[in-house]
This record gives C-alpha cells, sequence and structure tokens, in this order.
C-alpha cells in the first residue's frame, strides 16, 4: 500500500515537472481544452439559468377563462355546475367581476380612471386548475371551454412557460451533441500530447526498461499527465464560464427585465461544476490510455 | 549464477557471415570476477545482453540464479533486472536530469522507501566520488566521471550480479585504471562481476573468456 502510494505520488509529481518543462506547450493544450470545454458549458449553464425561470413561472399551471362583459350572472351559475362535475378540473375558483372591479380600484392605484367609466368594464372570470397538466392536455381543455357559451377568452398561463421549457430541452439536447463532439476533441488533444510525451522520453523509458520498471511504472506518469491536463483544462473552462456569467449577468438581467422576467444568471452549480472536471479528467484519462496502447507498447 | 549452454545468438535481418554467438557454453560461479575479451564485433555486447535477457538467444538457454531467462515472461524479465546492476556501453545518462536523480531511478523502480533511496544514493555517489556533486548535471562531468556516475547507478539497489560493457572504453590510461579499481572493490566485498573488455589486463586477476568472431576462445 505504502509502495503504492509513494509510486504514484512520484509519478505526480514526474508529471507535474514535464507540465512545467514546457510551460508554452502546456499553456497551449490547457486553452484548447479550456475553450473546447467552456462551449458545452457555457450552454448547460445558460440553459440551468433559463431552466429556472420557466420552473419559476410553472406553478401557475392555471387557465383563466373570461366570460363575456353582457354575461348575466345565471350564466356564471351554469358554468360553476358544470366546471364542478367536469372531470378535467381539479378545482376551480369564481372571480365575480364587482370583486374584481373592487380589488382594482384599491391594488392598481386606478380608482380615478375606473370611477370615470360608465360600467364595471370588467368580466366575470373563473381561474381553474386542471388535472391532467401535460401542455397537450391543457390546450386540449382551453379548446373545449372556449367553445361553451358567452366564454369570450381562455387563457393558458403558463403556456409561454411550457412552450420555452419544450425549446429549453431541446437546447439541452443540442448541449450534449456538443458536449459529445468536442469531448471526441478532447481525446485527441490528449492522445496527441501523450504521443509528443511518450516520443520526448524515449530514452528515459528505454533505460527505466532496462532496469527493469514494470510497465506500470512506465505508464503511471503519463497516466497523470493525461488526468492532469484534462482536469487543469477543465478548471480553465470552468474558469472562462465563471467570467462569462460574470460579463453577461448585467446585460442578461437588463434583457430580461423588458419582458417583466427576474433573470440573475448565476455560474454552474456545485454538481455541474464537479462533473465538469471529472469530465475532462476522465476524457483525458481516456486519450492518454489509446495513446499508450498505441505508441508505448513494443 | 550464470550458465551458458549451447548458445546461439544470430540478429534478424544480420548481415551473412557467423552469428552473434554460435554454440558458446560457459559458466559463471558466485562472487567471480570474470572479464569478457575480445576484439569488437566477438559478441561481447551479445553475451552481456543475453544475461539481462535485454536479448534472447536464437539457440540454447542461459541459465542465471537457476531461472531459464531466455523463457521469463515481461514482468519476470522486470525483476530479474532489479537484481542486477548494468553499465551500458553508452551509458544511458539522462541529460535532464541531476546526479542525484540519476542514480536514484532504480530505487524508484524498485520502489525503495524515500528516505532508504536518498541514503543509499548518497553512498553510491560517495562510492564513486562524486558525493560533492550530487546537483551537477550529467553534461558537466568529464568522460570518466559519467563513467563513475553511470556505474553508480549500476550498484545503487546493491545487485549482487554486476555486468559492465566497455566500462572504460574511451578513457585515459589513469582514468581507466580508476574504474577498474571501483568493480575490483565490488568483486571484493562479494558481488560477481562480469566485465566486457578489449583491455583485460586492467584486471589481471580476474577469469578471462576470450571471445572471437561469437565463438569461445580455449
Amino acid at each position: 500500500m505504502n509502495i503504492w502510494l509513494s509510486h504514484h505520488g512520484q509519478a505526480l509529481v514526474l508529471a507535474l515537472r514535464r507540465l512545467a518543462a514546457a510551460p508554452v506547450n502546456t499553456l497551449l493544450s490547457l486553452l484548447a481544452i479550456g475553450v473546447a470545454l467552456a462551449l458545452p458549458a457555457a450552454g448547460q449553464m445558460l440553459l440551468a439559468n433559463l431552466l429556472q425561470v420557466t420552473q419559476r413561472a410553472a406553478p401557475a399551471l392555471e387557465i383563466s377563462v373570461f366570460l363575456a362583459v353582457d354575461a348575466p350572472r345565471p350564466t356564471a351559475t351554469d358554468m360553476e355546475a358544470k366546471l364542478k362535475n367536469h372531470p378535467g378540473v381539479k378545482s376551480f375558483r369564481f372571480l365575480p367581476r364587482e370583486d374584481t372591479l373592487a380589488h382594482m380600484k384599491k391594488e392598481a392605484g386606478l380608482a380615478d380612471v375606473i370611477d370615470a367609466l360608465p360600467k364595471n368594464p370588467f368580466p366575470d372570470a373563473f381561474v381553474l386548475l386542471p388535472r391532467d397538466e401535460r401542455p397537450e392536455a391543457m390546450e386540449a381543455l382551453a379548446a373545449e371551454l372556449r367553445k361553451w357559451p358567452k366564454v369570450d377568452h381562455v387563457q393558458l398561463d403558463a403556456g409561454w412557460a411550457r412552450r420555452l421549457e419544450a425549446l429549453l430541452r431541446l437546447g439541452r439536447t443540442g448541449v450534449w451533441l456538443l458536449a459529445g463532439l468536442l469531448g471526441v476533441g478532447l481525446v485527441a488533444i490528449s492522445f496527441n500530447t501523450i504521443r509528443l510525451q511518450v516520443l520526448t522520453q524515449r530514452p528515459e523509458i528505454e533505460l527505466s526498461r532496462l532496469l527493469g520498471a514494470s510497465d506500470g511504472f512506465i505508464r503511471r506518469p503519463f497516466y497523470w499527465f493525461g488526468v492532469l491536463q484534462g482536469l487543469l483544462g477543465g478548471l480553465s473552462a470552468w474558469l472562462l464560464v465563471g467570467l462569462t456569467t460574470l460579463v453577461l449577468r448585467g446585460p442578461v438581467e437588463e434583457f430580461a427585465s423588458l419582458y417583466g422576467i427576474v433573470l440573475s444568471l448565476r455560474p454552474l452549480d456545485g454538481i455541474s461544476s464537479l462533473a465538469l472536471l471529472a469530465l475532462a479528467a476522465g476524457l483525458g484519462w481516456l486519450g492518454t490510455a489509446i495513446s499508450l496502447r498505441r505508441h508505448l507498447d513494443d | 549464477m550464470i550458465k551458458f549452454d549451447r548458445v546461439s545468438k544470430r540478429y534478424p535481418n544480420s548481415a551473412p557471415g557467423p552469428d552473434a554467438l554460435s554454440n558458446v557454453s560457459l559458466e559463471i560461479g558466485e562472487k567471480e570476477l570474470v572479464v569478457i575479451a575480445g576484439h569488437s564485433g566477438a559478441g561481447k555486447s551479445t553475451l552481456l545482453k543475453l544475461i539481462a535477457a535485454i536479448e534472447r538467444p536464437t539457440g540454447g538457454t542461459v541459465l542465471v540464479r537457476g531461472q531459464n531467462v531466455g523463457a521469463l515472461k515481461r514482468s519476470a524479465i522486470a525483476v530479474l533486472r532489479r537484481n542486477i546492476g548494468l553499465v551500458f556501453q553508452d551509458q544511458k545518462l539522462l541529460f535532464d536530469r541531476n546526479l542525484f536523480e540519476n542514480v536514484k531511478l532504480p530505487l524508484s523502480i524498485a520502489g525503495f522507501p524515500p528516505k532508504e533511496a536518498e541514503r543509499r544514493v548518497r553512498a553510491a555517489l560517495d562510492k564513486v566520488g562524486l558525493l560533492a556533486r550530487e546537483k551537477a548535471m550529467p553534461i558537466a562531468l568529464s568522460g570518466g566521471e559519467q563513467q563513475r556516475l553511470a556505474i553508480a547507478r549500476a550498484v545503487v539497489n546493491r545487485p549482487n550480479l554486476l555486468l559492465a560493457d566497455e566500462p572504460t572504453a574511451h578513457l585515459d590510461p589513469d582514468t581507466a585504471r580508476d574504474v577498474a579499481a571501483i568493480f575490483r572493490d565490488f568483486h571484493q566485498v562479494g558481488v560477481t562481476v562480469v566485465v566486457a573488455t578489449y583491455d583485460a589486463t586492467l584486471f589481471p586477476e580476474a577469469r578471462r573468456i576470450g571471445l572471437d568472431h561469437g565463438s569461445l576462445l580455449s
């Protein structure tokens, strides 16, 4: 166990030294990996933020049904009975037009305007929660309600959020595809740097074999090199995404506020950050493994 | 310690002519000092390489400590080599590492604990008179010093078998005598020493095995 640890310790130190021995090469490789990983990572960051917006909007899975302004009260009473027995409706509440008027007068400070109007401009309305919350079911219910007599307007409050969510799911697929492609790129980068490392270290590898080094002894520093390079590349990607978040936060906030949305960009959360680093290290390891198999077995 | 039984070695794609070694049988006992003598191309290096399993014989068997080294698996070869001190004809020093690290390499390979390794590296460097320069790079050493560094690396994990291929080539006579004296010292503390050299006069007390065009001289 101690020997195992000390072997890995030595290999790690050696890998760090080799990284430090060619600082320009190392920095360029890290930058290439960083940029490659930053693209899907930034996509993930944006999606996570937008998804939060939709989730904040999502509790309002309500359907608002506005009756015609001239609809008599019995119509509303009829509808109340129909809604009570409707299998697609979980619950509902009735908003009489008088209450709406009073509410608007008090809350919105529109008292003067409303007082100036000859009659109550607000219709009777129902706000109902559907039993089935899937977008297509909600659309069907809304379509049915629109056909009821004296119904003037049916509004799906969460409709836009649902459509955005569907769009985001599409975006997520795109991010995964991008991540897959650039992951292959990372493996290629790692493959190539390890190939160059093997060429540079050829005398040392040959000498070590002559002195009785095991395959593991020879391979370990390369594996550490590949993993460290991937990890540091992942770290630079993380920093790039963090920087992007900071730069974009102001403009995005401003843009979102134009649509009445509160959106303050957050950096990648802990789990995504860890996943990014682990993925980067893992792909570095994979590239190393393929490269060593190709260039070290003789 | 070492036994060659009708050993032949022919390199693949070699020019027509005698084999590098043909039908060589010999024995080297424990704690012996043996000189393999012969002109260039006589097969001295090949003989040493067969002992360390750097090459495999094309005929016959090579036994080292009772093991048929021509039939060893990769991992067993590694173990064998960890127990043999090797001084190469071209020294094979690592020029991007200082003296201390060059000598430490075999101990790292064998997995020595750092403290013990440090102690042994210093002892080995001291033995060849290079302790004061442990931080120097090999390029800063003279030819004789580089040879002594190679010896320090070969003996640092205290093998009981030391193989040296032309360790005094390219050295002036005084330096060559110094280097030969180091090998003699190791022999005196019980190490089996096999030296391939064109100049057997440096080891007058050693048993001499003569080679000519791959065959033993009787």
